[in-house]
């Protein structure tokens, strides 16, 4: 973003205020992040900077936290994380399967009704959270499945399958249906032409609807608060729990490995993206 | 000769136009039963759902199926200046003797009470008489229920009851507005310092608004950088956008806990730079500047992503051919750039208030009192009150004013634009 070394003065300060901003909104948006990270190692149990971290002191700093995160008496995390992974993995697998069919249909072009069908497919995405636990909650009491794992999956499903449905009906845009057609007219059976030749060239767009559907679960609480029982607790319920009651350092432990996973699904993500854009042909 | 020409047909000796027809036909069973799982999952999990919130939400069928023969009577009470003849009088003993048999009165006085305050004194009066054998059925009921207590003389307790009759009532959404079915049926607001939900719909637009607003004056400057940046810088600086967009909420509201506390490290600075004595740190969690703070950072994402992808496809040379007729860099900017961005802001602008006004964890972590908002009151009701069909009321008035917005995205943008990371 060099100027040209013909800029007027006043478009240079104006560059350079706009730079700042820039700077400032960066700033705003990441740096509250890395609080977290010096915090979850304090040796204290108060949330703030201690005097000897403030000195860099290796006293002051200590792994007690991450300890009492695995290792502590009574405590919920483990039984949480378990549940979080359970329920985010079958909601992932019932996500994929269900948006994935449906992104199918969609993109044919003989769907009736392709409108209306995908704003109500979509719809649980819109409609807010609060309403949607409202609704999930009255059908999973009716039909007995409140505070039980079946029921937070199902309604993790349904939260889940519309990012799957947008991304790969995205990848679908850009499909060439001449190859279904190649394959078809070389005496492949529709079943076989699936596996073997469109999937995996929407295996990107799949992937990444499923990693949305997973974190969705992962850090679902609106609707988790509804139907959990005791038995269900997953990671963000204990996490709101104690972000209510008192702040521990516990919890800033158990954030900054949310953070790292969360690091993680952002570089398998954009490598899926960069891979998806390679595969269908689009080159920046 | 003409009739070979108009119709043409395949080996089977059928005409083309219908073989082609009933291959298109094919064609559309197939796609469609592929939607179908989803469709039939959506529509027994959620849509339904959605509608039972509604049915609940009117609900008042409780006391219709408690007082069948009273509202059977009350068809033939028809001046209703005056107190009911005495068959109502016998048929709504009747009915409550019942309920008194079933253990079942307690909740008519209160729902009673509901409708009219000084129900529940009087209906209990008449439980004890039933329960003392002290009402003589063979003479006149209506003298003897008069005579327990004044309010049994006043007709507004009978019109009251027969307010009550119709098994659907909208009753629930009218307290969500404030305002209630005054005694002679007319709808009236409550007084003034009652008026709890009028507050919380205003602040819930008036934060929706704002942070969309704060969100647009901070996400478009950083939307046109990464989108005017060389590849490889802004990939970089794409990360400061896609991390938070990543993490979990709550482990965001968390930092913004540890950051606004009294103690915290925003204060801190505060105190360093002088703005503030030590002494003197002022607030910053529970209240508005905390909830606005968090929603901002936590849906500025939402904002930035829709206009990146609409910025980027915005042709440099645009500006440039701008410039080079004569415009300076603002005017190029105002009359060619921003114009082209407008899907974009449309976009991520109704996105984030969408969001925005249904929020409901973070307002209610670092929102305190003041930072309450309806989604927060929705969710009391369903738990701790356990008033479901208030709640379901108030849930389907926020999901009209969100599909209303949602109609003017579509409008706008069309559903099939939106663009994830």
């Amino acid at each position: 973003m060099a100027l040209p070394s013909y800029t007027e003065t006043r478009y240079r300060i104006w560059h350079y205020i706009y730079l700042t901003i820039c700077t400032f909104v960066f700033f705003f948006l990441i740096a509250p992040l890395f609080v977290i990270f010096p915090l979850s190692f304090n040796a204290e149990e108060f949330l703030v900077f201690s005097e000897g971290m403030k000195n860099l002191d290796p006293d002051a700093f200590s792994l007690r936290w991450y300890k009492d995160m695995i290792y502590g008496t009574k405590n919920p995390w483990g039984l949480a994380a378990k549940n979080s992974f359970i329920i985010a993995i079958f909601a992932t697998i019932g996500s994929i399967i269900l948006g994935t069919l449906a992104a199918l249909g969609l993109s044919s072009r003989h769907m009736p009704y392709k409108g209306l069908i995908m704003a109500t497919l979509i719809s649980p995405m819109i409609v807010p959270l609060i309403i949607s636990g409202v609704a999930i909650f009255f059908f999973m009491a009716k039909a007995g499945l409140a505070a039980t794992h079946t029921g937070i999956v199902l309604a993790h499903i349904i939260l889940g399958t519309p990012f799957v449905v947008i991304t790969v009906t995205a990848t679908l845009s850009g499909f060439d249906h001449s190859v279904t057609r190649a394959a078809a007219s070389l005496g492949s059976n529709p079943v076989n032409t699936f596996m073997k030749i469109t999937l995996p060239l929407i295996l990107p767009g799949v992937i990444s609807g499923g990693l949305f559907a997973f974190v969705t679960s992962f850090d679902e609480v609106v609707v988790v608060l509804f139907l959990a029982g005791l038995e269900n607790t997953t990671i963000p319920i204990q996490m709101w729990t104690g972000l209510r009651e008192q702040l521990s350092p516990t919890i800033l432990a158990v954030a900054t490995c949310l953070i790292l996973l969360s690091t993680l699904i952002l570089i398998s993500a954009e490598l899926l993206r960069r891979r998806s854009e390679r595969l269908r042909g689009i080159n920046r | 000769m003409s009739s070979e020409t108009k119709q043409i047909l395949t080996t089977d000796g059928i005409p083309l136009e219908v073989s082609l027809k009933k291959a298109e036909k094919k064609n559309k069973i197939k796609a469609f039963l592929l939607v179908a799982p989803l469709l039939l999952f959506l529509v027994i999990t959620y849509i339904f759902p959605i509608g039972d919130m509604f049915m609940r939400s009117v609900d008042d069928k409780m006391i219709t199926n408690m007082l069948p023969k009273t509202f059977k009577a009350m068809e033939k009470w028809e001046n209703l200046e005056e107190l009911p003849p005495e068959e109502v009088y016998r048929s709504f003993y009747e009915d409550y003797k019942l309920l008194a048999e079933n253990q079942q009165h307690g909740k008519l006085g209160q729902r009673l009470n509901k409708e009219k305050n000084g129900f529940n004194t009087i209906t209990k009066k008449l439980f004890r008489q039933i329960k003392r054998k002290k009402i003589d059925e063979s003479v006149s009921l209506k003298e003897q229920i008069n005579k327990l207590h004044k309010r049994w003389r006043n007709v507004e307790y009978w019109l009251a009851i027969k307010r009550t009759a119709p098994p659907y009532t909208v009753a629930k959404y009218l307290k969500g507005m404030d305002m209630y079915f005054d005694s002679d049926g007319s709808i009236t607001q409550v007084e003034e310092d009652r008026r709890i939900h009028r507050i919380l719909w205003l602040r819930t637009l008036e934060i929706a608004f704002f942070v969309t607003l704060f969100s647009f004056f901070m996400g478009y400057p950083i939307a046109h950088l990464l989108a005017t940046l060389p590849m490889k810088y802004s990939n970089l600086l794409m990360i400061c956008v896609l991390l938070p967009f990543w993490t979990s909420l709550l482990v965001r509201t968390a930092s913004w806990m540890i950051l606004l506390q009294q103690q915290g490290l925003v204060n801190d600075f505060f105190v360093m730079i002088g703005l503030v004595g030590d002494d003197n740190r002022p607030e910053m969690m529970y209240n508005k500047v905390g909830t606005y703070v968090a929603m901002t950072q936590i849906l500025l994402p939402f904002m930035v992503l829709p206009l990146y992808s609409v910025m980027k496809t915005i042709s440099p040379s645009l500006m440039r051919a701008g410039k080079s007729l004569g415009g300076t860099p603002f005017v190029a900017f105002w009359k060619v750039y921003f114009p082209l961005t407008i899907p974009g802001i449309g976009a991520g602008c109704l996105l984030v208030f969408i969001l925005a006004i249904g929020y409901y964890i973070t307002p209610a972590l670092v929102g305190g009192a003041s930072g309450t908002l309806i989604s927060n009151q929705i969710a009391f009701h369903m738990k701790t009150t356990l008033d479901w069909s208030f709640a379901s009321a108030m849930g389907l008035m926020l999901l009209t004013g969100v599909l209303v917005i949602y109609w003017i995205y579509n409008k706008l943008v069309g559903v099939d634009n939106i663009k994830l990371g």
